[in-house]
């Protein structure tokens, strides 16, 4: 414990370090590197057998009552932290490569450092305050990344929407906080497992509490509206660490509050199902219709939260209904989500920040064509891409093969609409399933493979090995946990315990009985394929191999304009799903029918939730807002009505309900 | 055991190549025509094995092994159900498994026709994504309906389930109906996509490997051989399951059952024309429609609802 602490505190001195230099080089040269090499350290301290005394809480009292800072590291907090390090470790690598082609990232660098420390300080935290500036101190240095190109009037729309929804988020933490301590007369952790006699009313608001704030940080549908501005906005290393890892601190934040509440009632399991499925389907459909890759990448995020909250839900309707089986799979598919999210969302972005190096834009329809010049980046997304679509043998596919079975193990082993739920999770499981498929077939279809749409690749090519290197290793994770889960289903199944304590050992090796069944298969099928390509090569030394243009209808001189854009590729989607996706299109009509000329078609999705929930609501609170302004006359009386009237409310609440 | 298990992977490497043909013949009958002999598409293949190749100059390594690949994937989810004997790899949860074994074979096709450059062959890869798509959660709420009548999550359990008889239940001949309608979709049979048409604007399948030529072409019709197989052993099974008796009989059996569903298809592919393509997916919401009425018919009657 002290030692992943002092791992932690080196951090912060590593980001003051770095502040204080001026050479550029050594500036972001000391904060990645010297970030990466502290967050490796810690990895090996969570894994070395001596390091590892899991009870000892650090406890720093201070001389005001009621307040002293814990810090301690459980089986969850441990799975967490290896996530949180791990993928810090390469970005840190990947950050050093790219900083060093992008000199105007520089200066935010030192925030990286900072960022790692206070996500590992956020799940090691175990008591209310500290865990709350912590989240704080995230939120805020975070927001200094989205912000690096300050000066684009877009990256600071970004920013401020992301500082507004991750204080919105963190006012409904704050309450969730003061009612815990309330009731349990302290602020520790430990006492709020403890002391839990509060009302069922309380419980589920605690509940609704933690999903809306956490669920803003995650990026639960609608709360996700952040995601798309403040990814695309951050330099790709920083996106890459954000969307791999800090979005899960929110999913840390619902289970950590989940081990609060005590023996959950049956609907917020459902609850939960429904907003998975909900988030995972709409994550997709609006990730299909973007234009923009980190975009797409961004609402891909959304949807594999979604998969994550709905196996927690699955696995808390089993702990509802005293199903361990559920309980287990739900969870252990959820936990392991979170791991292989982190390495293929990883990588993904850092495959972005690489055709970002190469073609200097992220704009789908005008690449193409780069498996040609930058073959490895080309492999690299494309291991990413089939691992995030679930698809065998990455590792995708076991998360969602757990979360898949906990979802049949529902359907068969409850009764009434707990069935419907199930069925309902499934069915949206392998909806964003098959878009995925769709979705990610595009990107790679229309960047990497055919031919360049335009100039943007000549004299490009691929990037340095400092960029290439983490990315290897992230893609190499993704085929081991494939067909090779059990090192980290056992770190998995010791999180999965803290959530669902009844679940004994028994019914993990139940769980792994089939995964051997499954490893077998895919270590054939990758032999066999291996076998059968050489094979294939052997045969066509003998043949005569010709090569011609593509034939597009007899078609003599086709041009990389003729080819399919990612537009149309998703066009039969967005048509299907357009009652729900509701595309603003824009038309040229003045085009002559029998003498046609360059006509124009313009077709954006714009996010319902922003647009349709939260610009009105935030524009009636601003209606509210301006109406009382204009009552009173801005003097010191009517601030203290304000905040007496405030009060007042308070008070009631506390009376009326308890809270 | 190790014996029937050959036998399985046997049936599946050897036979599927002739149930097309069975199709073919069916078909030119009914037209009045003599059509190709039934093991037509064995010569084909070798045939075009022996061939040389011409690949487009945008294709990239990705075109070429795509083929192979999805070959081997497509005989493995085969390798899956319960051929003529139960199959030794078979275990709790492998029904995802088999549905996501055909989602990776799509993911590669719709890449490898995306690596041609063509617009026609775009147009294909996008629709068989998007069909691909929908009739993937029907294909889901079928498994639902089997996982909750025999209460296993392994295909061996739910296609041997004991009854070696006409399964004379409603919403086990609604998911039958169903699935020979997500047979023909998935395998781009009429009146989805026509196998033999020559316009290229409107095929799904048949326009994504344009581009290929000699021994990959072979191996894709191979492949595609295979896939019809494996959905029409499925297709036959949910309403005869597979017989428990000794792997000669299983394997006669199997023979009558796939040939049975091998005249329908053709008698099918006979007596309808293509769909409009924007019809498409209203076929596939109703397909959708009637799974969805199966599985109520189920849950209803185990008494979970």
């Amino acid at each position: 414990m002290f030692s992943v602490l002092a791992v932690i505190l080196v951090l912060p001195l590593v980001s003051l370090v770095s502040f204080l230099l001026k050479n550029e080089i050594k500036k972001s040269a000391v904060a990645c590197l010297g970030t990466s090499l502290a967050a490796g350290s810690g990895l090996i301290l969570l894994f070395v057998p001596f390091f590892q005394q899991p009870h000892d809480n650090v406890l720093i009292p201070t001389n005001i009552p009621l307040v002293s800072f814990a810090f301690g590291v459980d089986a969850l907090s441990r799975f967490f932290l290896v996530v949180i390090f791990g993928l810090s470790f390469l970005v840190g690598i990947y950050g050093f490569g790219y900083i060093k082609e992008h000199k105007k990232f520089v200066n935010s660098s030192p925030f990286f450092s900072l960022l790692v420390a206070a996500m590992a300080g956020v799940v090691i935290s175990k008591d209310g305050l500290s865990f709350l500036i912590i989240w704080e101190l995230m939120s805020i240095v975070s927001f200094f990344l989205v912000t690096a190109e300050h000066e684009n009037k877009e990256v600071q729309n970004a920013g401020w929407i992301y500082l507004i929804a991750t204080h919105l988020a963190t006012a409904f933490l704050m309450m969730a906080f003061v009612m815990l301590s309330k009731s349990s007369g302290s602020l520790m952790f430990g006492e709020f497992v403890l002391q839990n006699n509060r009302t069922p009313f309380l419980n589920g608001l605690l509940f609704i509490f933690a999903v809306i704030g956490f669920g803003t940080k995650a990026g639960i549908f609608p709360f996700h509206v952040w995601l798309p501005h403040a990814h695309p906005a951050a330099p790709s290393y920083i996106s890459a660490l954000m969307s791999g890892v800090m979005i899960k601190t929110g999913i840390y934040g619902i289970l950590r509050m989940l081990t609060f509440l005590g023996s959950p009632p049956l609907w917020w399991g459902e609850t939960l199902v429904v907003i998975g499925v909900v988030s995972a389907v709409m994550g997709v459909l609006y990730a299909l219709m973007q234009h923009d890759l980190k975009r797409l990448l961004a609402y891909h995020s959304v949807e594999n939260i979604g998969i994550i909250v709905t196996g927690i839900g699955i696995g808390l309707i089993g702990v509802s209904l005293k199903n361990n089986m559920m309980a287990v799979l739900g969870f252990s598919g959820a936990i392991l989500h979170v791991l292989n999210h982190a390495i293929f969302k990883g990588l993904l972005f850092l495959c972005a920040g690489n055709v970002m190096y190469i073609a200097h834009t992220l704009t789908i329809d005008i690449l193409g064509g780069m498996i040609k010049k930058t073959p490895f980046t080309a492999m690299l997304f494309l291991i990413a891409a089939m691992s995030i679509c679930g698809l065998p043998p990455f590792n995708g596919f076991i998360s969602e093969w757990l979360v898949y079975t906990g979802l049949f193990n529902g359907i068969l082993n409850s009764l009434g609409h707990t069935v419907l739920i199930s069925i309902a999770g499934v069915l949206g499981i392998a909806l964003a399933g098959g878009l995925a498929v769709a979705c990610f077939t595009k990107v790679f279809g229309v960047v990497f493979l055919g031919e360049s749409r335009s100039g943007l690749l000549q004299g490009s090519r691929e990037p340095p090995g400092l960029l290439l290197s983490p990315m290897i290793i992230l893609a190499v994770l993704c085929l081991f946990i494939g067909i090779f889960p059990w090192p980290f289903l056992n770190m998995v199944f010791g999180a999965m315990q803290i959530m669902a304590p009844g679940a004994g050992l028994v019914d993990s090796d139940h769980v792994m009985s089939p995964l051997v069944n499954v490893s077998t298969i895919f270590v054939v099928l990758i032999v066999l394929a291996g076998l059968m390509i050489s094979i294939r090569s052997l045969v066509f030394k003998k043949k005569q191999i010709q090569t011609t243009v593509t034939w597009d209808c007899g078609y003599a001189h086709p041009t990389p304009r003729m080819q399919y854009t990612a537009a149309s590729f998703a066009e039969p989607i967005g048509s299907f799903f357009q009652t729900i996706l509701r595309p603003h299109v824009h038309r040229d009509k003045t085009t002559n029918v029998f003498f046609p000329e360059g006509a124009v078609f313009d077709e954006h999705v714009p996010d319902y939730a922003e647009y349709n929930f939260f610009e009105p609501l935030f524009k009636r609170i601003g209606s509210i807002i301006i109406f009382i302004q204009s009552k009173k006359k801005s003097t010191v009386q009517s601030y203290l009505t304000l905040i007496f009237i405030t009060l007042i409310i308070l008070f009631v609440a506390e009376v009326w309900f308890g809270i | 055991m190790e014996y029937n298990f050959l036998c399985n992977i046997f049936i599946l490497i050897v036979m599927p190549p002739f149930f097309v043909g069975v199709i073919n013949r069916v078909k030119s009958i009914i037209a009045g025509r003599t059509g190709p002999p039934i093991l037509q598409l064995y010569h084909d293949i070798f045939k075009l094995i022996k061939k040389n190749a011409v690949y487009s100059r945008s294709t990239s390594c990705i075109f070429r092994i795509v083929p192979l690949t999805s070959l081997l994937i497509v005989l493995c989810a085969g390798m899956l159900l319960p051929i003529a004997s139960p199959s030794p790899i078979s275990f709790q949860g492998d029904v995802i498994l088999f549905v996501y074994l055909f989602a990776l074979a799509r993911f590669l096709t719709i890449t490898a026709a995306l690596d041609t450059a063509s617009s026609f062959e775009g147009m294909g890869a996008s629709r068989e994504a998007t069909y691909g798509a929908l009739s993937e959660i029907t294909i889901f709420i079928v498994l639902m309906t089997l996982v909750i009548i025999v209460k296993s999550l392994s295909l061996n359990k739910m296609l041997t389930h004991g009854q070696n008889v006409f399964v004379a239940d409603p919403s086990v001949i609604l998911l039958f109906l169903a699935f020979f309608f997500i047979m023909l979709t998935e395998n781009s049979r009429m009146p989805i996509d026509d196998p033999h048409t020559h316009l290229e604007l409107t095929m799904i399948h048949e326009v994504m490997i344009l581009d290929y030529s000699g021994p990959d072409l072979g191996i894709i019709l191979y492949g595609a051989s295979i896939k019809l197989f494996v959905f029409m052993a499925f297709t036959a099974m949910i309403i005869f399951p597979c017989s428990e008796g000794p792997v000669w009989a299983g394997t006669g059996i199997l023979f009558l059952k796939v040939l049975a569903v091998s005249i329908m298809t053709g008698l099918v592919e006979s007596f309808t024309a293509r769909i409009k393509l924007i019809r498409i997916p209203q076929m596939l919401i109703a397909s959708f429609v009637l799974t969805l009425f199966a599985l109520l018919i189920t849950l209803f009657d185990q008494r979970m609802l």
